[in-house]
């Protein structure tokens, strides 16, 4: 029996037999000594055929894909196997090129990067599909290696994921009826794989070192809250396993209507980018939509959408809410989330960069066209629509942002603090908006300066850090006065991955936070520990996560008066 | 040699599910195709049936191409492919 330790970022526990992610492909060498008896046509044979090869398995999958994913799963095919492509790899293989006859890898290889560059020079959609060039390439090479193609793994049996980390690409090609749980040792609780795991409802451990290396087919055992990862199960742990199979049929329904135990309401919202999605999110019990994600209609797109085309996206949304609050947050693009027509791809530093409401400096125009679309779907349904902006870091930010909802007629308007600026101003913020939502992963990754994406510094990036539930505590005191002063209430949310975690969650009311917006997944999790404690234990079990020394004393020290958590194996 | 130009309708221009049907039409011929900006000197025209050569040739909607073909059915087949061109995909 051996254990591994990481951080838990989805609760579950579960066993199955674990199945690795390939590494990423290596760069071939270059100046390999060619034997004299390996000949050019051998080599040229071999990368066709290994290009054709990866394009009948690409084929093969666009067939069983729907929609968007198997048009792009039938253009990637296509560059496979380009003759250009093939081609200029080829020419690379002669002893008469410049710098010498390269091995077949190595020739795949440099002419996929030529193509990958006139790509990139042309900017745009043609930058953005250097990626599926470099896919491709990785996909012959492996080929020509006879190694297992780069992506998840085909399996016929369930299995548990383990990876060095996911990519987002990856991500979207993840099937939940065959991935039971995942693991990487690389990663942070903010990282794609952890917020991928909680939409989709899958434990999974991430930041725990050694997993990339348990060999393919061995079973272990899982535990998402705890963040372990066990072989060789004792009996004790398969116990553990069945128990959970059942309990998370139980913790599964929600049903709106989220109380404390002492009856005080926390409304539970989702966070959501489609209509589609908010179908799903009414249907999980959500009270409301806390985060409507608009990007998410923007993305994909080289020109800026109609307005009609986003009345129709918003309106969608606002149509599964009759009568609720839905909270739309306007076009937050930039750093991880570029779109050509309102971002610079070549910011040296694109988090501290022009993104969120920022871009509205760059490109003027977008924002309001934005905001008309809001006001017009808002007038043709019955959702109680407010709206906020993303990235908002300072009082004058906040007040110009009010005004042009106002000139649009949306009459709620409010702010995203993410930044660290507009948590310690919050009550001059909050005196020019009606309220705040918190983003708890760019509020943790600005406030302790360590890149959401960087497994090395998971420790760092954690909601748990006693600064950043510091923050939390300034930007709902801040509002609080602000709202005396004006006689408005101004109520604050939090809208991050913390809201989705149940211990943190309890200490996010006791800190002043008046709603939670999360994967509508966690909601049924959070509801059941929520109505186990009153206001006043909230508040205690924030005065002990705020007085502790580190993010793992303060998640510990809170779990410890939370005998629920253990019970429900959350 | 056979010659035809073509005027680009496709809303994204040339790249794309367009770039993908023209580039498995021309694919599909025996015989080889070229394609160029107008203007361009006809040797330094890429070869139709690259998804890869078309989006690196950047056209967008408005642009015109030349195609050429020689051969048997030449005609017929440059005529083929001047209709998938003209079409603008994104409207279907």
């Amino acid at each position: 029996m051996q254990t591994f330790s990481g951080v838990g970022v989805a609760p579950g526990r579960v066993l199955g037999p674990v199945r690795q992610m390939p590494k990423p492909v290596q760069e071939p060498h270059a100046n390999v000594n060619i034997p004299a008896d390996v000949t050019v046509e051998s080599q040229a044979a071999r990368v066709k055929d290994a290009a054709k090869a990866v394009q009948s398995e690409l084929r093969a999958r666009a067939a069983t894909a729907s929609g968007e994913g198997k048009e792009v799963l039938e253009a990637t095919a296509l560059m496979a196997a380009d003759p250009m492509l093939i081609k200029s790899a080829v020419k690379l293989l002669k002893p008469e090129t410049p710098g010498g006859a390269r091995t077949a890898e190595r020739a795949v290889w440099e002419a996929a990067a030529t193509v990958a560059d006139t790509l990139k020079s042309l900017g745009g959609y043609m930058a953005e599909r250097v990626a599926d060039v470099l896919d491709v390439r990785a996909r012959i090479v492996s080929e020509l290696r006879g190694l297992p193609a780069p992506g998840i793994p085909a399996s016929e049996e369930p299995f548990i994921l383990a990876a060095e980390d996911l990519a987002p690409a990856d991500t979207a090609t993840l099937d939940p009826a065959k991935v039971i749980a995942l693991i990487t040792s690389g990663g942070g609780p903010q990282s794609h794989t952890a917020i991928l795991a909680r939409a989709l409802g899958l434990p999974a451990v991430v930041a725990a070192p050694g997993v990339d290396d348990i060999d393919d087919g061995v079973e272990v055992y899982v535990d998402g809250a705890a963040g372990t990862i066990t072989t060789d199960p004792s009996e004790e742990l398969r116990i553990a396993a069945k128990a959970w199979a059942t309990q998370a049929s139980t913790l599964a329904a929600f049903t709106g209507d989220n109380t404390l135990a002492d009856g005080y309401r926390v409304p539970l919202l989702a966070n959501v980018g489609t209509g589609a999605d908010a179908v799903k999110a009414a249907d999980a019990g959500a009270e409301g939509v806390g985060l409507l994600r608009t990007e998410f209609c923007f993305l994909d797109r080289d020109t800026e959408p109609t307005v009609e085309e986003q009345i129709t996206a918003y309106g969608a949304v606002f149509a599964a809410f009759p009568g609720k609050k839905v909270v739309v947050r306007t076009l937050d693009a930039g750093a991880d989330k570029p779109l050509p027509f309102l971002t610079n791809a070549d910011e040296p530093n694109p988090a501290l960069g022009v993104r969120g409401y920022r871009t509205d400096l760059t490109s003027p125009g977008v924002l309001e066209r934005q905001l008309q679309a809001i006001a017009e779907a808002e007038a043709a349904h019955e959702a109680e629509v407010w709206v906020m902006a993303p990235m908002i870091s300072t009082a004058e930010e906040a007040a110009r942002f009010a005004e042009l909802c106002a000139g649009a007629g949306l009459k709620t308007p409010g702010v995203m603090v993410e930044v660290p600026s507009a948590a310690l101003t919050a009550e001059t913020v909050l005196g020019r908006v009606s309220f705040a939502s918190l983003g708890t992963n760019d509020l943790t990754q600005y406030a302790m300066a360590a890149d959401r994406q960087l497994g090395p510094l998971a420790t760092l990036n954690d909601p748990w850090q006693p600064a950043v539930l510091k923050l939390v505590k300034l930007t709902a005191d801040g509002a609080a006065t602000a709202a005396g002063a004006s006689g408005q209430p101004k109520p604050v949310g939090v809208c991050g991955e913390a809201a989705a975690d149940p211990a943190l969650a309890a200490v996010l009311i006791g800190l002043g936070v008046a709603t939670l917006s999360m994967s509508p997944r966690a909601l049924a999790s959070v509801a059941a520990v929520l109505k186990t404690i009153t206001l006043a234990q909230a508040q205690q079990l924030a005065g002990l996560a705020l007085a502790a020394p580190s993010a793992a004393a303060a998640r510990s020290a809170v779990r410890e008066q939370l005998p629920v958590l253990n019970e429900l194996g959350l | 040699m056979s010659e035809r130009t073509a005027t680009i309708a496709s809303r994204v221009g040339l790249h794309a599910r367009p770039a993908a049907i023209f580039a498995e039409a021309a694919g599909e011929l025996d015989l080889e195709v070229t394609i160029a900006r107008q203007g361009e000197p006809a040797d330094e025209a890429m070869d139709a049936a690259s998804i890869l050569s078309l989006m690196s040739l950047g056209a967008a909607q408005g642009d015109v191409v030349v195609l050429r073909a020689e051969g048997t059915g030449a005609d017929e087949a440059l005529d083929k492919l001047v209709k998938i061109l003209e079409t603008d995909h994104d409207a279907e």
